[in-house]
């Protein structure tokens, strides 16, 4: 199906109604939703109420915005006023959200559709959807595999052409790892650039919403639409609002490439290892210069994420006590027994483990050890990065280190799953724009699973990233092939 | 770094969760495993390292101390969506034991 372009010029010349588009959407909903599970809920009646506008719109000869009348997923930790928002955990089932995300409110306002919201591990605390209090979504070039996560509902709908493009939301990779896993383009922007407002926290130092899309083009329509300063979002304040889109075809002649020398380890996979070597050459093809640089504190970025990512999730979390929203345990005698009922019946157990880590690395007597010492390591990693970025426009590694895994593969051991966000986690440390773009296949099992590679900018220079990556999606194909979906 | 079952007692108390035998014996593992990995952090020489909580460099923002009015709409979802109540009341249980 199409991309943002490809609909926007389709809605224009009429060659199709919004309506008709919204209706293509819910059809390949129905046909393949069933089985890969990349949604927890629909928003059908407000989405073909929004057509309807939008075709009248048309009728009468107004000229579309590029977002008008597009079909789009939102995951399930974003808010839509009235919509439900559970994060995918039992903790906020019947949740309905009181207000709009900031995101919601601009998406709105270029006219863009929602259809549902996506699946993901509980409060995006995961690589593989597996702990969704409602179940896995499949990965679509093989339902034995996970899709990535947290955003793996997200990454699907737009891999399956459930919807034209979707937004997930970025803590150590939830963007960009399973848009490799699925074989779709994925950004996470600089922290700051997005409002923050109306995502339901995990990690706040560490947390972006982002676009996914079929393309760099359709990711930076979206990212153009989303971004900007919110007065309810502080951290937003030095959000630049100005479009990249025109900045698009720059091309990469004389751009400056670095790929860091830590980024090779063991236990990245041979395979994928020779795809994005494949997509280097193609960049010294096209006239890049390729520079080895250094990020000598790559070997921490793990460890410092899984301290300070579970200390702030265990600050977060804390607002989930049972009174005033979400699940209340019932026949409780005191409120404390209300609070402990409630958070240990609504809680999984991949909340449950980051709510006791971070509270033991806060806990006085192991602060210093652990937190303090990992703030100082993050502060290290951002200078590392910083001193990259002076050799080199932007850098290029891995997005993962393996293909999409078995479904019960990493579930049981926390610390394997941990270590597919290892090529992730540094741009969150850092603060820094992230991308992920489609660069070939390796066969498992039978079965072609698509490899993504990262591309990482200087803090609130998407601009480059994303012309580097869309120079590379004209002259490759690797984002225009879809799972065949036949068996489903 | 090793956990006890009683450590993992204090945390989970800490953290105002209670977990099954099976889960306290499952989390003293596996936090036991993680701690021992982020263990790794004390080997970085991070002497006279300057840090923040942020890495924007951003200073605290403050806004006016003022009153300002809820949208009728979003305070109508958000009494709505209260467990308990007495008119427009929150309803929580008593902070006092009896």
């Amino acid at each position: 199906m199409y991309t943002v372009r490809e609909a926007h010029e389709g809605l224009s010349k009429k060659e199709f109604s919004c309506h008709e588009l919204v209706q293509e959407c819910f059809d390949q909903i129905d046909r393949v939703d069933k089985t890969i599970h990349a949604f927890l809920a629909y928003t059908k009646e407000q989405a073909f109420t929004r057509a309807a506008r939008i075709d009248e719109k048309i009728s009468k000869g107004h000229v579309l915005g590029l977002l008008e009348g597009i079909p789009i997923a939102i995951k399930d930790n974003i808010l839509i006023s009235g919509v439900q928002a559970t994060a995918a955990s039992r903790i906020l089932k019947n949740y309905v959200a009181s207000y709009n995300a900031t995101v919601i409110e601009k998406l709105e306002k270029e006219g863009a559709i929602f259809l549902g919201k996506t699946n993901l591990d509980e409060f995006a605390m995961g690589s593989s959807t597996e702990n969704s209090a409602y179940g896995p979504t499949k990965n679509p070039w093989d339902t034995n595999r996970v899709p990535g996560g947290s955003s793996g509902g997200s990454a699907a709908a737009v891999a399956t052409d459930e919807c034209i493009a979707s937004l997930g939301s970025d803590t150590g990779g939830s963007i960009r790892q399973p848009a490799a896993l699925c074989g779709v383009t994925g950004l996470k922007p600089t922290y700051g650039a997005v409002s923050r407002y109306g995502l339901i926290a995990l990690a706040s130092s560490f947390d972006q919403i982002g676009p996914f899309g079929k393309t760099v083009e359709d990711v930076t329509i979206v990212f153009d639409a989303i971004k900007g300063a919110d007065p309810h979002d502080s951290s937003s304040g030095r959000a630049s609002a100005d479009s990249v889109l025109p900045h698009l075809s720059r091309g990469v002649k004389g751009m400056k490439i670095g790929i860091p020398r830590e980024y090779f380890i063991e236990g990245i996979d041979a395979d994928i290892q020779k795809c994005v070597d494949d997509a280097v050459m193609e960049y010294q093809r096209l006239g890049a210069e390729i520079i080895s640089v250094s990020l000598p504190h790559t070997s921490y970025a793990l460890a410092t994420y899984y301290v300070i990512m579970p200390a702030e999730a265990s600050s977060n979390l804390a607002r989930f006590d049972g009174m005033r929203y979400g699940h209340t345990a019932q026949d409780t005698r005191s409120l404390i027994e209300t609070y402990v009922r409630s958070r240990s019946e609504g809680f999984g157990a991949e909340a449950k483990r980051r709510i006791m880590l971070g509270t033991y690395v806060l806990a006085a007597g192991y602060y210093d050890a652990y937190y303090k010492q990992a703030q100082k390591v993050r502060a290290l990693m951002t200078r590392d990065f910083r001193e990259a970025f002076l050799q080199v426009d932007c850098i290029l590694t891995p997005t993962s280190p393996v293909a999409p895994f078995v479904f019960g593969e990493k579930i049981d051991d926390p610390l394997q799953m941990y270590l597919a966000d290892i090529f992730t986690v540094s741009a969150n440390i850092a603060g820094i724009p992230g991308m992920s773009v489609p660069c070939g296949f390796v066969m498992r099992d039978g079965k072609e699973l698509p490899v993504g590679m990262q591309l990482l900018g200087k803090h609130f220079d998407e601009a480059t990233i994303l012309a580097t990556g869309h120079a590379y999606q004209q002259t490759t194909d690797w984002h225009t092939r879809r799972p065949s979906l036949t068996s489903l | 770094m090793a956990l006890t079952q009683k450590d993992i007692d204090h945390i989970a108390q800490l953290g105002r969760l209670e977990c099954s035998a099976e889960e306290r014996e499952r989390f003293t593992k596996q936090l036991s495993s993680i701690l021992e990995y982020v263990a790794q952090l004390q080997e970085a020489d991070t002497a006279g390292v300057e840090y923040r909580y942020q890495v924007d460099g951003l200073e605290n923002i403050r806004n006016a101390d003022e009153v300002i009015q809820c949208n009728a709409d979003v305070r109508e979802n958000v009494l709505r969506a209260f467990p308990d109540n007495v008119g427009d009341m929150l309803k929580v249980k008593g902070i006092f034991e009896e």
